[in-house]
C-alpha cells in the first residue's frame, strides 16, 4: 500500500447523479481513487464516462441539477484532512480551497478565458483572493508565471486580450492561473485536445516540470491512451460511470485485464507499427445514459459475455496496485502469468 | 503494375486576401497554399498531414475547387488518359466531374441539413445526374447504406436522431452515390471517439477494396495515416515538405519537422517511448511567413542558410522507394 501520508486527496464511492425531465443520470456511479503528491493520476474514457464530471465534482462546480448522492471526497492539506462534499457550494472554505488548493485547467482555452479582461486580470484574479501580495507584487507575480510558461514578452503580453493570444499561449495563460497559488492538487480536464501536437508536446513538458519542482499532484483527463503511456503513473479507466479498472500505468498499459482497456488499447493505431497493424473497433456504441444496461455496463459491447455479467460485478484487487471490475478477469489474467513464466 | 496518375497539381497556389481599413483595401494576403505540386496515383491512399492551419483543408477544397485556386493547375486523368484541366473550366462544365471526385467533411454534425431526411439530402446528387425514378434513388441510397452498415429504413429518418460515428456514416455514403473516383477524406474520423473511428477507418478500407477508390485522406494525427495511406505527405505553411512512403516516413525521416512531429505523438506504447522532440513556439503566421525556410524559426538543426534560401522539393531515395523533401540539410544524394 502506499504510504497514508503521500496521498493529496482520496475519493471514495463517489456518486454524482443528474436530473433532468424526471429522469436520472447515474453519470458518477461509484467510483473510487486516490490521488498521490508528486504523482500523476489519467483517468481515461470516451466521452460521456463521466470523467469530467468526476473532476466537476471534486471542484464543488456540478450545474444545479446534480447532486453528489453519496461518498466522501477527502483533501489532505498538511496534516488536516476536510471533506469537500461535506462543504457549502460557494461557502467561505470552498471558496478557500478552489483555485488554490486545488486548481483546474479547462479543456477548452477559447471558452475558459473570459474575452473582456486581460489575461493579466485573469491571472491576478487568484493572486488578489488567496493572498497578501500587494497590486506592484501581484503584477510581477502574474508576468513572472508567464514567463515560467514560456510566454514570450511576458510585460507586454500581460495586457493583452485572450483574443491575440494563439491556441497553445492561451492555454498556457489557463495553466498560469491554475498554478498562480501553487496548488496541492491540478486537475486538468483534456487540456491538449484542442491543440496541436508540437503544442501538446510543449504543454506536457510544462506539467511534467511543475510536477516535479512543486510536488503537486495531477489529475489529467483524457480520452487518448498515447497520453496516459506519456505522463500517467497512475491509471483509471472509465466507463458508463464506473472505474472499470485501475492500477499503476505499467499494470494497464502492459497487462491490460479489462475487456474494455483491452479493446480500447486494441481499437487505436499505434504510430510506428506500420500499416499491417491489427486494429479491433468495439462493437456498437456507448448505451444511452437514461437506458443502461443491467448489470456490467459494458457487457453488452463485450466479446466474452456470459450470463453472470447480469449482475454488476464488484471492485477484485488483483495484485497491491492493480484493481478491476469483471467477473471473469483471472482468465485473462492468467494469460500474462503464463506468457511471463514460459 | 504500372502507377496512373488519376490527379496532377501543378504549383497550386490559394491566397486570400486580407482587407483592412475604411476603403477595405487589400493589404496582404493569407498564403494558404503555396505552391504545391502533387501526384495522385489511381487507386492509392494519399495521407496528407500537418498542424492546424497548414493549408490541408484549402488545398483538399482546391482540388475540388470548393475554393478557387489563385494560381496553378489541377489536372484529371481519366481512365481512358484522357487530361482534363479542371481549374480553367467553366463552373457548369465542371459537373461531370464533380461525379468522380468527392469529399467527406470533417465535423458529421453540421455537414448534414437538419431539416431533411437522410434521403432527403442524399437524392439531390441523384437527380442532378440523371436519376428520375424516386424508386431508382431510394434503391441506390438504401444499398449503400447497408454497404457501411445502417439499416435501410434509416433513411426517412432526421439527422438528430443519429450520433456521430453514424452520421460520419451518412456522410461517406453522401460521397459514394455517384459512384467517384476519388474521395477526399478531410479529418473524417478526427471527431469520433476512438472506439468509432476504428469502426469507421475499417469500413473506408473496405469501401476502397470493394468500389477501387482513391483517397486523399487529411489529417492531423500521423499514427492514423501510417495504419491507411500508402503515401504521405506533410504539410508546413502551405508547402509540402516531405512526400513519401508512409513506412520511410517513419523509418528513414528526412525533414526535421517531420521528425519533430513524429516524436510529438503519444504512443499508447511503454515500450516505444522516444524522446521529445519539442519545439518552441507557433507556427509562424501564413500572411507574413518568414523569409527562407518557412520552419526555420523553429527548426532545432537550422543554419544560417536556411534563413535566407527558400529550400525546393527534392526528390532522394530512401529503402529502394522515391523520397521528397525540401531542407537544406540533407546529406543524402539528390536524384534527377
Amino acid at each position: 500500500m502506499t504510504d497514508k501520508n503521500n496521498i493529496a486527496l482520496s475519493v471514495k464511492n463517489l456518486k454524482t447523479f443528474f436530473y433532468t425531465n424526471n429522469r436520472c443520470n447515474k453519470a458518477v456511479n461509484g467510483v473510487s481513487f486516490d490521488v498521490e503528491k508528486g504523482k500523476t493520476l489519467c483517468i481515461v474514457g470516451e466521452s460521456g464516462c463521466g470523467k469530467s464530471v468526476t473532476a466537476a465534482t471534486i471542484m464543488q462546480l456540478l450545474p444545479t441539477l446534480s447532486r453528489i448522492e453519496e461518498g466522501e471526497i477527502i483533501f489532505r492539506k498538511d496534516d488536516k484532512t476536510v471533506n469537500i462534499e461535506k462543504l457549502e457550494k460557494n461557502g467561505k472554505e470552498m471558496r478557500n480551497i478552489r483555485g488554490s488548493d486545488i486548481a483546474m485547467i479547462f479543456q477548452d482555452p477559447m471558452t475558459a478565458l473570459n474575452p473582456v479582461y486581460t489575461v493579466g486580470f485573469q491571472i491576478s484574479e487568484n493572486l488578489k483572493y488567496h493572498t497578501n501580495l500587494n497590486r506592484k507584487e501581484i503584477r510581477e507575480k502574474s508576468i513572472s508565471l508567464l514567463n515560467d510558461m514560456g510566454i514570450p514578452l511576458p510585460e507586454k503580453r500581460v495586457d493583452e486580450y485572450p483574443h491575440s493570444y494563439s491556441g497553445g499561449m492561451r492555454q498556457r495563460a489557463m495553466i498560469a492561473m491554475a498554478m498562480a497559488c501553487n496548488p496541492k492538487i491540478l486537475i486538468a480536464d483534456e487540456p491538449t485536445t484542442a491543440l496541436d501536437v508540437t503544442i501538446q508536446a510543449q504543454i506536457f513538458e510544462l506539467m511534467e516540470k511543475l510536477k516535479e519542482e512543486n510536488d503537486t499532484a495531477i489529475i489529467l483527463i483524457t480520452h487518448d491512451m498515447g497520453v496516459v503511456a506519456e505522463l500517467a503513473d497512475n491509471v483509471a479507466v472509465m466507463y458508463m460511470g464506473n472505474i472499470v479498472e485501475a492500477g499503476t500505468a505499467d499494470d494497464v498499459l502492459r497487462r491490460p485485464t479489462h475487456p474494455y482497456t483491452k479493446a480500447l488499447l486494441e481499437s487505436v493505431p499505434v504510430l510506428g507499427r506500420g500499416k499491417n497493424q491489427d486494429i479491433n473497433p468495439i462493437k456498437g456504441s456507448t448505451p444511452d445514459p437514461y437506458n443502461r444496461p443491467v448489470g456490467c455496463q459494458f457487457a453488452p459491447r463485450c466479446n466474452w459475455q456470459t450470463e453472470s455479467c447480469d449482475v454488476m460485478p464488484e471492485i477484485t484487487q488483483i495484485n497491491k496496485t492493480h484493481q478491476i471490475r469483471c467477473h471473469k478477469y483471472e482468465q485473462f489474467f492468467e494469460k500474462y502469468d503464463e506468457k511471463r513464466n514460459s | 503494375m504500372m502507377k496512373k496518375e488519376i490527379l496532377k497539381l501543378r504549383d497550386v497556389k490559394v491566397y486570400f486576401p486580407v482587407k483592412a481599413g475604411v476603403f477595405n483595401r487589400t493589404v496582404g494576403h493569407v498564403m494558404a497554399v503555396d505552391g504545391v505540386d502533387l501526384d495522385i496515383y489511381r487507386g492509392e491512399v494519399l495521407g496528407l498531414a500537418g498542424e492546424s492551419g497548414c493549408g490541408k483543408t484549402t488545398l483538399g477544397k482546391a482540388i475540388l475547387r470548393l475554393v478557387e485556386p489563385t494560381n496553378g493547375e489541377v489536372t484529371y486523368v481519366s481512365k481512358e488518359d484522357d487530361e482534363t484541366e479542371l481549374t480553367s473550366l467553366e463552373k457548369k462544365d465542371m459537373d461531370p466531374f464533380r461525379k468522380k471526385l468527392q469529399i467527406v467533411f470533417q465535423d458529421p454534425h453540421s455537414s448534414l441539413n437538419p431539416s431533411f431526411t437522410i434521403f432527403g439530402s442524399l437524392q439531390d446528387p441523384l437527380k442532378k445526374f440523371g436519376v428520375n425514378s424516386k424508386e431508382e434513388r431510394r434503391k441506390i441510397i438504401g444499398d449503400l447504406l447497408e454497404a457501411v452498415n445502417m439499416r435501410r429504413e434509416y433513411m426517412d429518418r432526421y439527422p438528430h436522431e443519429f450520433s456521430g460515428g453514424q452520421r460520419q456514416r451518412i456522410g461517406i455514403v453522401r460521397a459514394l452515390c455517384l459512384d467517384p473516383e476519388l474521395i477526399v477524406c478531410d479529418e473524417a474520423v478526427s471527431a469520433l471517439d476512438v472506439s468509432i473511428q476504428a469502426q469507421v477507418l475499417q469500413l473506408l478500407m473496405q469501401l476502397k477494396k470493394d468500389n477501387n477508390l482513391t483517397y486523399l485522406f487529411i489529417t492531423h494525427d500521423l499514427s492514423v495515416t501510417e495504419y491507411l495511406c500508402d503515401r504521405i505527405a506533410v504539410m508546413y505553411l502551405g508547402r509540402i515538405v516531405e512526400l513519401c512512403d508512409s513506412e520511410d516516413l517513419y523509418k528513414n525521416t528526412l525533414h526535421p519537422y517531420s521528425e519533430a512531429l513524429i516524436s510529438a505523438i503519444p504512443v499508447a506504447d511503454l515500450d516505444k517511448k522516444t524522446k521529445r522532440i519539442v519545439l518552441e513556439g507557433d507556427v509562424p503566421s501564413p500572411v507574413n511567413p518568414p523569409k527562407g525556410c518557412p520552419f526555420h524559426p523553429r527548426c532545432p538543426k537550422a543554419k544560417d542558410v536556411c534563413k535566407t534560401e527558400v529550400p525546393t522539393l527534392k526528390k532522394y531515395s530512401t529503402n529502394g522507394n522515391e523520397h521528397y523533401a525540401s531542407c537544406h540539410l540533407i546529406d543524402l544524394p539528390e536524384i534527377s
